[in-house]
């Protein structure tokens, strides 16, 4: 605001310098408009409040400089009081209509913002009523086969509907977490929790996790015996390069392959996880990192949060994630922390 | 098999209570149940249990209150119980003498496998020379380390850490509560150091370093020997 004071006078003084040592050619009352225009100008750029600030100074400005007698607020001729008259009349109308468009303008604006909430939560209730609902119902019905179907049951058909269960519930459990961490990162409130990490360790903690369930993917990673320790909030990262391991290994056939692999200097680290899968969609890379948004919304299996929630974690460490095609095929997603790190070194 | 162990489970949901004394009842446990804190300190006076599932969030007492208040007397194991997955709370709880932790929901397996470390490392007593995990072997009194009956060379921090947690085996050690116990007081903030020893330790005696089998990670937490 200060700043668009700052503009506006300069521009009526400047103008009025020029003006000033070219009375001989322009007379006083072309100036008039000069300025006037300037005014209408500034009504476009700038705020309510410096316009109002520039007409006035302008008014007063020409009539003191330019108006006859020149330097007195003394206005000599009552055409020229009409002329100041309609400088002032005019210059305030010009501020009054603009201040008006910008109003309307803001308000269909609003009303834009209002209409993509509304769409962003029908996504949302879209695909979380179909993402917790559906392992509800198989909870609840294989339960109440299991509790009423009474002896018809076989011992196979049991343990297949308590397999169900157990699955079922994993499910939920994994979506609930999800719409928490984001929460969590949404809130804004939440605080990293910094401490010397060793990548290596991090990342192997993650992929014995990941084995045992799914142990027919194949998951590559080889130290990095050059990296240091470096301050991340570990909790926090596993999270994050867990979401985006997840998202791989749902969205690539099950022969691709993934690979990790950590790096990094002195004031930064780097993963990237890449995979051989089919890539993702041209058009879709800006958005993938959207909340809620899918690439095939008619797929089961996530919520759209998961990459949404990394990229959260990684920028509140100050860091980017990115994402990219391969050529050779397949994703490439790229986190890059700036950090400090320890000179103690794990590899001696 | 029919174990003799008492159980006093503390957890003000009814559900949770129903579904655990079951479980355990079925692996031939005695069970004990309470729902408010009031309650479970005077079964635990009155029972003596073996051990104490300790739900961390009780209607009328603070869980952490209550842990402090059970290790003023209580020496036996206490697991804590918790919803929230939250490592200050958990840091917490094993700063103030929690012997393991679950958070909520878990899978009965693993509560069962939990009970049984705890219980198993109560029995062994305080005077054992030898300590054995897995193809590991520590004898304390001759400071020799053997992994399949070969010698490990270890330094003397490297043994002290290993000895520290085949000590506490099954149980979940802080990083501050190693550091302590290490280095001493006042080098509790410096994990650059742990990180360090930890991956130089598993690089002598694990067997695949990068899935460690004897010295597990809990993240954020702290370090557990299997």
């Amino acid at each position: 605001m200060t700043g668009q004071f700052i503009i506006v006078s300069s521009i009526v003084i400047l103008l009025a310098v020029a003006c000033f040592f070219s009375t001989d050619l322009l007379g006083y009352q072309v100036p008039a408009l000069l300025l006037l225009m300037s005014v209408s100008i500034a009504a476009m750029l700038f705020d309510i409040w410096p316009v109002i600030f520039m007409a006035t100074l302008s008014a007063l400005i020409w009539n003191f400089f330019f108006i006859p007698p020149t330097f007195t607020f003394h206005v000599g001729t009552t055409n020229d009081a009409l002329l100041l008259l309609m400088y002032f009349l005019v210059a305030s109308i010009n501020v009054v209509l603009m201040s008006r468009i910008r109003r309307f303008e803001r308000i269909a604006r609003d009303k834009q913002e209002k209409q993509n909430t509304v769409k962003l939560y029908n996504t949302l209730f879209n695909s979380l009523s179909h993402e917790l609902k559906t392992p509800l119902a198989t909870l609840l019905v294989a339960s109440d086969t299991l509790n009423h179907g009474g002896n018809n049951l076989s011992e196979s058909s049991k343990k297949e509907l308590l397999a169900e269960i157990e699955k079922s519930g994993l499910r939920l459990q994994y979506q609930i977490e999800n719409l928490l961490n984001m929460s969590r990162i949404e809130s804004g409130t939440i605080k990293l929790k910094k401490d010397w990490c060793d990548l290596n360790e991090l990342i192997n903690h993650i992929l014995a996790k990941f084995r045992e369930t799914y142990p027919n993917r194949k998951i590559d990673f080889e130290e990095n015996q050059n990296i240091p320790l470096y301050q991340l909030d570990g909790g926090l990262l596993e999270i994050a390069i867990e979401n985006i391991l997840l998202n791989a290994i749902l969205y690539t056939p099950e022969n691709a392959e993934i690979r990790i692999v950590a790096s990094g200097k002195k004031e930064y680290c780097e993963i990237s996880i890449s995979d051989t899968g089919p890539g993702f969609p041209k058009n879709e890379i800006a958005f993938a990192f959207d909340k809620f948004h899918r690439v095939d919304p008619m797929k089961t299996g996530g919520t759209g949060l998961g990459l949404s929630i990394a990229r959260g974690i990684v920028e509140v460490h100050q860091g980017t994630i990115t994402l990219e095609n391969i050529t050779s095929g397949g994703a490439l997603f790229k986190i890059k922390i700036p950090t400090a790190s320890s000179s103690l070194s794990i590899f001696r | 098999m029919i174990n003799k162990a008492e159980i006093l489970i503390i957890d003000d949901e009814l559900q949770m209570l129903k579904l655990l004394q079951i479980a355990l009842e079925n692996e031939g446990y005695k069970v004990i149940t309470a729902q408010s804190a009031k309650e479970g300190i005077a079964h635990a006076i009155n029972h003596q249990p073996s051990l104490i599932l300790l739900d961390i969030e009780l209607p009328d007492l603070n869980g952490q209150t209550v842990l402090k208040k059970l290790r003023e007397w209580f020496q036996r194991p206490i697991i804590i119980l918790s919803v929230h997955n939250s490592e200050d709370e958990i840091v917490n709880a094993l700063d103030n003498g929690a012997t393991d932790y679950l958070t909520k929901p878990f899978r009965t397996r693993e509560l069962l496998a939990r009970i049984r470390s705890c219980l198993k490392r109560n029995e062994t007593a305080d005077d054992t020379t030898i300590l054995k995990t897995g193809n590991l072997e520590i004898d304390l009194s001759a400071h020799v380390v053997k992994l399949n009956s070969e010698l490990v060379k270890l330094t003397a921090t490297e043994y002290n850490l290993l000895v520290l947690l085949a000590k506490n085996q099954g149980r979940v050690l802080t990083h501050q509560f190693i550091l302590k116990e290490i280095w001493g007081v006042g080098h509790q903030t410096e994990t650059q150091y742990l990180r360090v020893f930890v991956a130089q330790l598993r690089k002598k005696i694990e067997p695949n370093p990068n899935s460690p089998v004897y010295i597990i990670t809990e993240s954020g937490v702290g370090y557990r020997m299997s």
